[in-house]
């Protein structure tokens, strides 16, 4: 499966525009379904019926009340994940560092955020906060940054390097510095839940999902709409083209990594501010790794990632209630994501076979 | 040439066939995407004879031996090696039916020594026993004549001489048929007569020779049987016997009948087929009372791994004159084209556009200022291939007004200037949303012409603007470089092929290991002094 | 502080090193003859992982570690299988295809254990040791560096056989073809896909090997997730090796050490946070390639020619 996604020209013309949406539907439709027939196979030889899981996870997920405000409260660092990788990935630059840009900004976030509810109002806590979170989460991609733009450095050691030292320095800096001394656990100091993000409605939804929306919208349009976003898909598609063009490469991946991991840091921050409002030490959901797929079933489309999160979420929250009910580990929902994005990739490939074939 | 005759009479001469030749092709008909690139092509190949298949770029050559070689698989007709039938199916059993081939770009790994190069394929389970190896290593080089060190790294020789590790390596396990591809795109004058030098050595020890080019000029010198081909087929063959008596003139007029029918109409054809780009030169008046419109002075670059840095290099450009920059390739062409647009930076020395400094100024700066510089490598640096011919179009102008209003993108705009270039430009192509990469090289070349050559163009920069360009497209290319001369601009042509310098340029100066080493006017005796300038010596 | 620099804490904390490294070395080896040949293994983390888990199955059952060891290679070759045919022979995309095996092996693996292991949590016996005669009579250096489990002895070995093969065989200069320039391995009629899929099957199988022993060695047990990483500091080692073997076991035994330290600063009775002696070590690399970048010694864009999918 290729990075290049299609060609960049604004809208298509009219009857090729339906039966290009009719082509795309279906790339996606089949792995989803190979996706979910192969994973109920696997449930069958472990004797688990995956029908029985599958609809429980449907219920839980989406049908009950309960459940949808979970799914929709898990998409918003999803989504503002989701939005750092397609900038990353459409420059061509592998922002794998996610898990610690995630978890340092959610850090920061917890233990600013009750020493400043002290003194300011909630929105200006809350807004404060999350500016921090982005800046530590983009400064702690400057070395990867720097290094692949002044000395070509591959990112995606340089990025899960940092990770890595990024969730051992959020748990240092937990056990150090920002320990409750109130708990026996070591963890940040709690946040009221009347000062967390506002809740939209009587639902347990917060409004940072109403922020993870807007971010992915905005992305997708900065991508597509503005000259930044060309450069970024310029240099992601043919570096040296990049240059040839007169880019400033290096500026625009120190921008990239910075953009990108912000981005993800807001998703930390957003998470924090909106469910837990601390942060335990050890407490890393790891979401950085599995948005990937998402983003590259979405081929890199803000709407598409929209609708993929929410897939990924409903399968996360229902999954999450049917370990519990029907004995299937929340552990199988990364072998379907596996399986997607393999048959994901098959399904491309054999359809740009099928087209070359076509062409000849 | 009574040796050869001998040993010719000996075979059986030119076309009696008494004896099977050595390989043959019956019927290859090969198709791509929306070209027909052999077309029934049926052909003998003997030993002890250099058959030359001569035609224009996208003839169907590269093709044909492709097939030969092992890498493509013909959709019809057969392949015979001594009279049977064989199927070819990887460069390994092309190797193994004694079919040797070097391609036009060396094939070697820079990080191994020359034997190790050659040993590459051996029985894997063993250790590196380079006793046979150097064996049949000075077999070859008795053979072919030459002397190379066999621990040498190969990223340390000489074009010519990575060129004879390769004609070894295509011999390596048997010495029947040895084809080469362009071979001497990439060698000086002196080292093209090397290599002429070991074709003959080896067409007098029975191996078949078949040669790849589009020089007429070449084929008649090396060649004893010469087949022409055009769109995939063949349309005629000289025999060894016609082509003894024949002259260059004659020749060129049989192979322009062969090719079109009639001289008339086809005389830039034959041309530029022929190679006569000196005939064709036509003078211009070029207005150097008026001081230069681009000055260089003692420019270097800083050395990349395996590149030739500028060492040396001085030269002042008038508007209205086309610099030809000769030499063989890899020697400082690519970095002063990319200094001269912006694209690297000088490590010393000046650049000044009229009396401006623009020493420090990188690519927007230079373009600004009307600098531009036509690639020669289209689809690796001059556009990106998945985007539209639209967006390339725009490609180096991303952020500017009209096509972009405080950071937001017109696409509109963009698209509708597309269909102008499109239609003034003639790039064949669906529409202008298509991705640049479905586009033939001729039209991707044109897309490439139409962004650079606008009119705040006031001095630009052609690398290689013909390379792996059919006639049509080597004439267009030609016109726009001698019509963008006579509107005023300065312009650069960097070429590895004399001819196309000497019928373009107005001056010519030499590249050699990263120094200019001189100048000269294209008058009388050209040729011999840029001989000389590119072998290293200064100018006379 | 004294209690640093007793023969028991440095004995225990060598021996510990020994048994951190072993799995990196390994994976670290692997990744090198993938990287030689021009291949990006990022999926190396699954493949150890399924190493881990089929090693500890094998073992448990058959009650032979020789046989673990044996299974643990198998099921990471398994796994570089679906590289080889993905990545090499239909060219998809390395990068998203390693994740997904990443990923899915994470799940699988996890599953697997949960249904047959997670009511029991089965413990392996001790595993075999082999006391090298005389030298392991050594005060601290001699227990701590020579009486280990045969496959620490075997991997050191490996060390130097991958040296003499790829400088010294054919197999070796087919590999730096493979990964220099594929187009002249081609034209000398070797297949690249075959170079590379043997590559990448031997990848796997050392990452399984090194997963299986970090299970039935460092553990004696299998735990979802175990590997924590240990397939991309392969990849880190073999990047900084840059082609010799042993940079590699340098680099390894470095991360073993600090590993090792966690749980030796614990014995001591000092009390820093782990987390800040597991920093240690990715500190260390990243200021080794702060450090080196400057020089350059690292081939500039690791990743373009491994996605380039030629023949």
């Amino acid at each position: 499966m290729s990075v290049e996604t299609e060609t960049v020209s604004g809208r298509p013309g009219n009857g090729e525009a339906v039966r290009e949406i009719g082509a795309a539907v279906l790339r996606v439709l089949i792995p989803v379904l190979l996706a979910l027939i192969i994973g109920g196979v696997i449930l069958l030889i472990l004797g688990k019926d995956p029908l029985a899981y599958y609809g429980y996870v449907l219920d839980r997920g989406l049908m009950k009340a309960g459940g949808r405000q979970e799914t929709f409260t898990r998409m918003a660092p999803l989504l503002l994940i989701a939005a750092g990788l397609i900038v990353a990935f459409r420059a061509g630059i592998w922002n794998l560092g996610g898990d610690g840009q995630f978890l340092l900004a959610a850090v920061i976030t917890a233990a600013l955020a009750p020493a400043l509810i002290a003194f300011l109002p909630r929105g200006l806590t809350l807004i404060a906060c999350m500016i921090v979170a982005i800046a530590v989460a983009a400064i702690w991609s400057l070395v990867p940054a720097i290094l692949k733009a002044r000395y070509g450095v591959n990112e995606i050691v340089t990025s899960l390097m940092m990770s890595f030292l990024g969730t051992s320095f959020a748990n240092v800096l937990i056990k150090l510095f920002f320990w409750d001394p109130t708990t026996t656990v070591p963890q940040t100091r709690s946040l009221p839940v009347e000062d967390r993000l506002p809740r939209l409605f009587d639902t347990t939804v917060h409004a940072g999902i109403l922020i993870a929306l807007a971010v992915v919208i905005l992305v997708h349009l900065m991508m597509t709409r503005t000259a930044f976003g060309l450069k970024l898909q310029v240099v992601g598609a043919n570096p040296r083209a990049a240059i040839h063009a007169g880019l400033n490469v290096g500026r625009l991946t120190i921008a990239t990594f910075a953009l990108s991991a912000g981005l993800i840091g807001l998703g930390g921050s957003v998470e924090i501010l909106g469910v837990w409002g601390v942060v335990r030490a050890d407490w890393n959901p790891a979401f950085g790794l599995l948005v990937v797929p998402l983003v590259f079933l979405a081929r890199f489309n803000g709407y598409a990632v929209i609708g993929f999160t929410l897939f990924f979420s409903a399968l996360m929250i229902g999954g999450e209630s049917a370990a519990r009910r029907v004995g299937v580990p929340q552990d199988f929902v990364l072998v379907l994501v596996a399986l997607l994005l393999i048959f994901l990739a098959l399904v491309e490939y054999l359809d740009h076979v099928r087209r070359k074939r076509v062409a000849a | 040439m009574s040796g050869d005759q001998a040993l010719l009479d000996e075979r059986g001469g030119g076309d009696s066939g008494q004896v099977a030749p050595v390989a043959a092709v019956r019927n290859i008909t090969k198709r791509f995407p929306g070209v027909l690139a052999n077309d029934k092509v049926s052909l003998d190949f003997r030993a002890g004879e250099i058959h030359v298949l001569l035609g224009e770029n996208g003839a169907g050559k590269s093709t044909l031996i492709g097939i030969l070689a092992g890498m493509l698989r013909p959709d019809e007709g057969e392949i015979l090696i001594g009279g049977t039938s064989v199927k070819i199916a990887s460069p390994r059993e092309s190797l193994e039916r004694g079919i040797g081939t070097v391609f036009q770009h060396v094939l070697l790994v820079p990080s191994l020594t020359v034997i190790e190069n050659l040993m590459l394929g051996g029985p894997w389970w063993q250790a590196l026993g380079s006793g046979a190896a150097l064996k049949r290593f000075r077999e070859l080089s008795a053979l072919l004549g030459v002397e190379i060190d066999a621990d040498a790294l190969v990223g340390r020789l000489s074009l010519g001489e990575q060129q004879q590790v390769e004609i070894m390596r295509a011999l390596w396990r048997g010495e029947k048929v040895l084809i080469l591809d362009e071979p001497t795109s990439m060698l000086t004058p002196q080292g093209v007569r090397d290599l002429a030098q070991v074709m003959r050595r080896l067409r007098d020890k029975g191996v078949a020779l078949i040669l790849i080019t589009h020089k007429l000029m070449e084929a008649y010198e090396l060649g004893d049987r010469i087949t022409v081909l055009r769109l995939g087929r063949v349309v005629g063959q000289i025999p060894p016997d016609r082509r003894r008596t024949m002259s260059e003139a004659d020749t060129t007029d049989e192979v322009i009948r062969m090719m079109f029918g009639t001289r008339a109409e086809h005389e830039r054809d034959a041309e530029i087929l022929t190679g006569h780009g000196r005939r064709a030169h036509r003078h211009r008046a070029v207005d150097r009372s008026a001081p230069p419109r681009l000055s260089a002075r003692a420019l270097q670059t800083a050395a990349g791994r395996g590149e030739c840095p500028l060492r040396e290099v001085s030269f002042d450009l008038w508007p209205g004159e086309i610099l030809g920059i000769a030499g063989v390739d890899g020697n400082g062409q690519k970095h002063l084209a990319e200094l001269l647009a912006g694209q690297r930076p000088a490590a010393a020395g000046s650049l000044k556009l009229g009396e401006m400094d623009v020493t420090a100024d990188r690519v927007p700066e230079r373009r600004r200022h009307g600098i531009r510089y036509v690639t020669d490598e289209r689809v690796g640096e001059g556009t990106v291939g998945p985007f539209s011919v639209a967006t390339n179009l725009v490609l180096k102008e991303i952020g500017q007004a009209p096509y972009w209003r405080r950071g937001l993108s017109d696409w509109d705009f963009i698209h509708d200037h597309a269909r102008v270039q499109i239609r003034q430009h003639d790039i064949r192509t669906p529409s202008e949303r298509t991705a640049v990469a479905k586009l033939s090289g001729g039209n991707i070349q044109k897309v490439l012409l139409a962004r650079e050559l606008n009119e705040d163009a006031g001095v630009v920069i052609f690398n290689k603007p013909t390379y792996g360009l059919d006639l049509q497209n080597t004439r267009i290319a030609h016109d726009r470089i001698l019509a963008s001369a006579g509107r005023g601009m300065a312009v650069i042509v960097i070429s590895t092929d004399l001819d196309e310098l000497l019928e373009l340029s107005d001056r010519i100066g030499v590249m050699f290991q990263g120094r200019m080493t001189g100048i000269v006017d294209n008058g009388a005796d050209v040729e011999r002094r840029v001989g000389i300038l590119m072998t290293g010596a200064e100018a006379a | 502080m004294y209690a640093l620099f007793t023969e028991a804490f440095l004995t225990s904390l060598l021996f510990g090193a020994v048994t951190a490294g072993v799995p990196l070395l390994l994976a670290g080896l692997g990744e090198q003859i993938s990287e030689k040949a021009g291949v990006l293994n990022i999926g190396i983390e699954g493949m150890m992982l399924m190493g881990a888990y089929a090693g500890f199955v094998a073992a448990f059952y058959t009650e032979s570690f020789g046989l673990g060891f044996l299974a643990g290679g198998l099921g990471g070759m398994a796994v570089a299988v679906v590289v080889a045919v993905l990545c090499i022979r239909h060219g998809l995309n390395q990068i998203v295809i390693g994740i997904a095996l990443t990923i899915g092996v994470e799940g699988l693996t996890s599953l697997l254990h949960y249904f047959q292991f997670s009511k029991t949590y089965p413990r392996l016996s001790q595993a075999p040791v082999l006391e090298l005669p005389f030298i392991s009579d050594i005060p601290v250096i001699g227990r701590a560096l020579f009486s280990h489990n045969p496959v620490v002895y075997l991997g050191v070995l490996l060390v130097i056989f991958l040296g003499w093969l790829f400088r010294s065989t054919y197999v070796g200069i087919n590999l730096e073809a493979a990964g220099n320039k594929p187009a002249a391995l081609d034209a000398a009629g070797v297949s690249v896909v075959r170079t590379r899929s043997a590559a990448v099957l031997s990848t796997g199988f050392l990452a399984g090997v090194g997963g299986a022993f970090l299970a039935n060695v460092g553990a004696g047990l299998f735990v979802p997730f175990m590997t924590g990483g240990a397939g991309f500091i392969g990849i880190v080692l073999a990047m900084l090796a840059r082609g010799r073997p042993v940079w590699v076991l340098l680099g390894a035994a470095m991360f073993g050490i600090s590993l090792a330290m966690t749980t030796a600063l614990q014995v001591a009775g000092i009390n820093i946070p782990t987390d800040v002696v597991q920093m240690l070590p990715f500190a260390m690399v990243m200021l080794v390639l702060v450090i080196f970048a400057r020089h350059s010694v690292l081939p500039p864009a690791l990743g373009l020619p491994y996605v380039r999918g030629d023949r």
